[in-house]
């Protein structure tokens, strides 16, 4: 590192194109940093020995894990545990967004049971909450559909009419659909007030208003913390043994570990599936949060068509400066603050 | 004054209105009439109620006392027998179709396009087939100076041509009437003289426009009638080479000889 710094310093000035009496440039010696260093190499030693110990570890059961990494009943319980996030977050997402606009009306009573919703459910553990839907058919031995006092037109047993994975998705979804619920609000809230009322003075409804105007600008204050929920979801979903669900991948692993006797190269297993799922879900948000900066302080290389804009369109990455200059005017609505700040498990 | 003896009712019609926000009194009983096609500017202090006075014309804000009409129509309220029945937000909606209103922010939809942002309302409000609204909308913005940018977002257009697009905006429903709420404040020093350009322009076609500013030289050249406004009444109104040259009240001499 120090080496490659003292190059750096030593390259010629370059004579800029345009200005022939530029001053040189810095030939400074580089500041040193030697902790850093001598941190890192600590570091690497200490992982560096932790693998190897691993790697020959009894306890860790690798034979046990390459075996049962790729076993069709792990892969298929990867798959329900995939399912259970997204039936859950799809449900979550639109209670969610019913939740949120139901604690911003003007209707007391809506408010009102909005966030009573959000009190009981944001209050209790999800734990709780999952082992209290396995009792679901204990408490609700029948659903009746008819007017309530008399006598039912059609009545259903529970079990017959709700499955246990049902029962997992609906558990995580109404828990889930409480947090979400938060951060729809803080997105539609961090919507400039003005927008709101150029949308009316146009004529725009109250839903056009929403679905076309302030919607699409609270997705960018959304979608990051969606995406976390999403991964948290996805591990979250390892609780719903507690129903007792137990084809997820969780539930599976520990279902082969009791019959072979070996519990952690299975746990290591599981972790494993579950490490490249939320890997893949981060690459995923990553490309969403860019989808929904559209248009807002961040340029849009590809229509504002400056040399900079050019470049930076090739790589995706990062915003052209070009733009900054224009983009102080809207710059000041931006609140973006993680709305939920919760705790899960 | 012309004007609306040839055709008839006045654009805009405030008689006696009155608005407060919790204990604070807003607007203290303002009566003034605005003719078909004539421009009047509304001066004064801020705080002194004049973007309020706007924002009642199309109902963002809900007059308490008084009657407030455009083209004879009450505003907000319909009167039935003798009672005042407040209208349904679809009814709302139907009136402030025909008044175009320019914020001081600009208020674009930052996530659309400049035609994007025009075509919006004539298409969903106004159900416009699409080709016709960009074909309408890319004249207006050659209108406003602004043809080359179509595609460009409010991020990368200046204060200016920001607040130009957004007039575009506004007529691409063709309203018959135009609010602006000190549409150049927002702006740099040399952005202003663009904006004005456009709605002296405006003028000149005929609009009737209700401007609430403090560029008094606009105001002096384009207005026919200059109202000025403070602590929430009409303190002095007329002719604006009357009112900035001769000022009645010694409020009205007060305040333009700070802004003068």
């Amino acid at each position: 590192m120090a080496a490659s710094g003292s190059n750096r310093s030593a390259t010629p000035a370059v004579v800029s194109p345009n200005g022939a009496d530029q001053a040189e440039a810095i030939k400074a010696i580089r500041l040193r940093h030697p902790w850093r260093n001598i941190v890192a190499v600590v570091l690497v030693a200490m992982l560096a020995l932790f693998v190897l110990d691993a790697a020959q570890r009894e306890a860790y059961g690798w034979e046990n894990f390459a075996k049962y990494i790729f076993d069709q009943r792990i892969s298929q319980a990867a798959g329900y545990t995939l399912l259970l996030t997204v039936y859950s977050m799809v449900i979550a997402i639109i209670l969610g967004v019913t939740l949120a606009v139901m604690r911003l009306s003007e209707n007391p009573v809506v408010k009102g049971i909005a966030w009573l919703y959000l009190w009981v459910f944001r209050g209790t553990p999800v734990y709780v909450q999952l082992v209290f839907w396995g009792l679901f058919a204990t408490i609700y031995s029948t659903i009746d559909i008819g007017i309530p006092f008399t006598e039912p037109w059609l009545s259903f047993e529970t079990n017959d009419l709700i499955s246990v994975f049902w029962l997992a998705v609906i558990g995580l979804a109404l828990n889930e659909s409480a947090y979400m619920a938060e951060i729809v609000r803080a997105g539609i809230l961090s919507v400039d007030k003005g927008q709101d009322e150029a949308a009316t003075a146009l004529g725009m409804s109250w839903m056009q208003t929403m679905t076309r105007v302030v919607i699409p600008q609270a997705m960018r204050i959304i979608i990051p913390p969606t995406g976390n929920e999403v991964i948290s979801m996805l591990k979250t979903t390892s609780l719903v043994t507690a129903i007792p669900f137990s084809l997820e991948l969780y539930g599976r692993s520990r279902d082969i570990s009791v019959v072979i006797f070996d519990p952690i190269p299975l746990l290591l297993v599981a972790s494993a599936w579950y490490l490249l799922f939320t890997s893949i879900l981060m690459v995923g948000q990553y490309f969403l949060e860019k989808r929904f900066s559209r248009g807002v302080g961040q340029a849009r290389p590809d229509k504002a068509g400056t040399e900079t804009g050019a470049i930076t369109l090739k790589t995706g990455v990062i915003s052209t400066p070009g733009a900054a200059s224009a983009a102080d005017g809207d710059a000041g609505s931006d609140a973006s603050t993680d709305p939920s700040g919760k705790e899960h498990q | 004054m012309m004007n609306a003896a040839t055709s008839g009712v006045p654009m805009v019609h405030a008689d006696r209105v009155s608005k407060s926000f919790g204990s604070n009194e807003v607007l203290k009983s303002i009566s003034l009439s605005v003719p078909q096609g004539e421009v009047m500017c509304l001066v004064g202090p801020s705080g002194s109620g004049k973007s309020t006075f706007l924002r009642c014309i199309n109902h963002l804000e809900r007059v308490d006392a008084g009657r407030l009409s455009v083209e004879g129509v009450l505003v907000g309220y319909e009167e039935r027998g003798d009672k005042l029945y407040e209208l349904k937000p679809r009814e709302a909606a139907r009136q402030r179709r025909d008044i175009g209103m320019v914020f001081q922010r600009f208020n674009l939809f930052p996530h659309m396009t400049a035609l994007e942002n025009i075509i919006e309302a004539p298409i969903r409000v106004n159900k416009v087939k699409k080709e016709a609204a960009v074909a309408h909308a890319q004249e207006l913005l050659a209108r406003v100076g602004l043809a080359g940018k179509a595609d460009a977002y409010p991020a990368h257009l200046s204060g200016g041509q920001q607040q130009r697009v957004a007039i575009a905006r506004a007529l691409a429903m063709e309203p018959k009437l135009m609010l602006f709420d000190e549409p150049t404040s927002a702006l740099d020093p040399e952005l202003v003289g663009e904006v004005l350009d456009v709605m002296k322009g405006l003028a000149e076609s005929g609009m009737t426009m209700i401007v609430v500013t403090h560029e008094m030289g606009f105001a002096r050249e384009v207005a026919d009638q200059l109202v000025f406004m403070d602590g929430g009444v009409v303190v002095e109104s007329g002719d604006p080479d009357q009112v900035l040259g001769n000022p009645q009240h010694e409020r009205t001499k007060a305040f333009l000889s700070k802004v003068l």
